[in-house]
């Protein structure tokens, strides 16, 4: 029992830190990665103590991101505008957190792993109703972003959290119906069993991933997903030259760091699911419960810790990949009109995802399914 | 659900819904009733309807209670008088007592049920999204299918209530304020 | 384990509060979340008695009343909105050009 309770603090304590660093790293690409596509340098000062300068060290901005800007952030001064709820001012940015980070509980980073006589599920909370607490705690981010714009007793912040929370509504049923194919298609909410599901190969050598099953849903849940992180091309919320930063307008110091953190870790949580659901999760390809399997017969068996490493590596190397792609589609596409983000949402993709839920489904019965 | 889970659960949702009803601020009215929600909703979970729970945040605190906080941002209604207000403080007061007293008298039944007070176990899979799809689409599938056509209805009329015609938002505005709540005040005053 | 008696118990008050809302507000808003808040508690009960005598019917009452309560929120809502259009006020006594 207490060595359970210890497993699974680990357990918790490695998906909040690995979050909370892969937003560093995702912060840090979106500087120097914009600065490519802009053909800019990018932040390239900071330094501790000139000990990079005077060992000619190249400098990539990197304490620039993980050092300088954090410090500088936090101890800024923690500005509340006259007028505002300070209670839910302060809470706003927490509320927008803590739904986006506890949804990460869920993410399958491998299979079994086995220490001994212990058997350790590297999915951080084991739920066989996976997808619907991912909808739920979804569906609870709109608040802090929404009380945030309110709580300030500003216009443009007003009229941010309001774009928002509507935003995030409309976008949401999107990724619903995106997100129940991909349940209809695996016959289940369990995400480790979706991971599971996509093991072995087609043809002898293309991997059973759900991306070749669902492609529609991936468009769907790929656009509805950078929808619901507030991002360019639909950052309507906070566009910043017609309402000043949007809903975190009167947010300053350390909770605007919340905000951005949130951001960041949203583009996460989307190259999570869109990993888990179309790109087999921890799968990596021809890898299998004993090791590789190459087509055309070549076999390199591995122990269990070994295969548990590469699980564990091939999932995170795919969410990286998932949140670079979209980082690279903020720099790159201009932004929508509201009218243009509202009828995309209900107009293109809540119809197209009906239509895809139901030729799924009727593809599912005519295959078979149960 | 160990006790000290529920009585937890239970004092957070009376302290929210107490919150709904007591606060002036519409907005912290709409937040107590989303933190009751929840709480239900966890309640649920705790109670075997897994699907349930999720369904009543999803549904109840991800979109319903947000449509509220749409129309309070969009009506501008600033925080009113609480329960201050309106009715004399006694008669008030008389209907809060009428409804404990309604607590009270459920209290009293549910005490002379003695089977509630027994704890029985469930199978695993109850409350699972399969039982729960099992029973919907077998023995309640008119009654889903007709939810649908609800749904349909309450949409088309919703947008039919709420939509300004055109021409028609100048005629109201050309309309003098029959009682605006400055109004009301006024008379009072004279009163 | 928590007998089906406490919950029961939580859903009388959450009942009884939702009617003291319904009476000692005047504001057309919360006396709707009041009205929403015995739905709810009533929810509670189903749940709680479907688990006690092992049946799914109370949740699918559940499943039914969640879907009334939306199509209810969006027209009641609706209602709300174009009342305050007309009369400038979401105060329950100051929408009486009906009464007697």
């Amino acid at each position: 029992m207490t060595i359970e309770l210890v497993i699974g603090a680990i357990k918790a304590v490695v998906i909040v830190l690995l979050v909370l660093g892969l937003t560093t790293l995702m912060l840090w690409f979106e500087r120097k990665g914009s600065a490519l596509i802009q053909d800019r340098i990018g932040a390239n000062r900071a330094d501790v103590l000139g000990l990079g300068k005077r060992f000619g060290l190249p400098n990539f901005g990197v304490i620039n991101t993980v050092l300088a800007d954090p410090i500088k952030m936090f101890t800024k001064e923690d500005f509340v505008p006259d007028g505002a709820d300070r209670f839910l001012h302060g809470l706003a940015p927490f509320l927008a957190l803590f739904p986006i980070i506890i949804t990460f509980a869920v993410a399958p980073m491998g299979d079994i792993l086995r220490i001994g006589k212990y058997e350790i599920d590297l999915q951080p909370a084991n739920l066989d109703v996976a997808a619907l607490y991912v909808l739920a705690t979804i569906g609870i981010g709109v608040y802090g972003v929404a009380l945030g714009g309110w709580a300030s007793n500003n216009r443009w912040a007003l009229l941010g959290g309001i774009r928002a929370s509507a935003q995030m509504i409309s976008y949401e049923i999107a990724m619903s119906l995106a997100i129940i194919a991909v349940v209809v298609t695996y016959g289940t909410l369990d995400l480790q069993q979706m991971c599971r599901a996509q093991g072995g190969v087609w043809f002898g050598f293309l991997p059973r991933w759900g991306i070749l099953l669902q492609p529609v849903s991936f468009l769907l849940l790929l656009i509805s997903g950078m929808a619901e992180s507030k991002r360019v091309p639909f950052d309507l919320p906070e566009s910043e030259s017609e309402l000043v930063a949007g809903y975190f307008t009167e947010y300053s110091g350390g909770k605007q760091a919340v905000f951005m953190m949130t951001d960041f870790a949203e583009v996460l949580l989307v190259a999570v699911l869109i990993t888990v659901f179309f790109f087999g999760g921890w799968q990596a390809p021809w890898l299998y419960r004993d090791g590789f399997h190459f087509p055309g017969g070549a076999s390199w068996p591995l122990p269990n810790l070994a295969i548990a490493i590469l699980q564990f590596a091939a999932f995170w190397i795919k969410v990286i990949i998932f949140s670079c792609l979209q980082i690279l589609i903020r720099w790159t596409l201009p932004r929508l009109r509201y009218d243009q983000l509202m009828r995309l949402g209900w107009k293109g993709l809540v119809p197209l995802g009906l239509l895809n839920l139901v030729a799924t489904a009727f593809v599912v019965v005519a295959a078979g399914g149960k | 659900m160990p006790q000290w889970l529920f009585a937890f659960l239970a004092a957070l949702a009376i302290i929210g819904a107490l919150g709904t009803i007591l606060q002036r601020n519409l907005i912290h009215c709409v937040l107590g009733f989303a933190l009751v929600l929840i709480d239900l909703g966890v309640l649920f979970m705790g109670l075997g309807a897994v699907t349930v729970g999720f369904l009543q945040i999803i549904v109840y605190v991800g979109a319903i209670m947000v449509l509220f906080l749409f129309v309070i941002w969009l009506l501008n209604v600033q925080a009113d008088t609480g329960v201050r207000g309106g009715a004399s403080l006694g008669l008030k007061l008389l209907g809060a007592i009428a409804a404990a007293a309604l607590a009270a008298e459920l209290f009293v039944i549910f005490s002379h049920a003695p089977k509630l007070r027994e704890v029985r176990t469930i199978a695993p899979s109850f409350g699972s999204v399969a039982t729960l799809a099992h029973v919907l689409f077998s023995r309640y599938l008119i009654a889903f299918e007709t939810t649908s056509l609800l749904l349909l209805a309450s949409i088309v009329g919703a947008v039919a209530l709420a939509r300004r015609l055109a021409g028609q938002s100048a005629a109201i505005a050309a309309l003098p304020p029959r009682s605006s709540a400055r109004a009301a005040e006024a008379r009072r005053e004279v009163a | 384990m928590t007998p089906i008696i406490d919950y029961m118990a939580l859903s009388a008050v959450l009942f009884a509060i939702g009617v003291i809302g319904v009476l000692i507000r005047r504001n057309v808003i919360v006396m709707f979340l009041a009205i929403e808040l015995m739905l709810n508690a009533v929810n509670l009960a189903f749940v709680a008695l479907g688990r006690r005598i092992g049946s799914m019917d109370g949740q699918v009452i559940v499943f039914f009343v969640m879907t009334v309560a939306a199509a209810e929120a969006a027209v009641g809502l609706a209602i709300i909105i174009s009342m305050f259009r007309n009369r400038e006020t979401v105060n329950a006594d100051e929408l009486n050009l009906l009464r007697w």
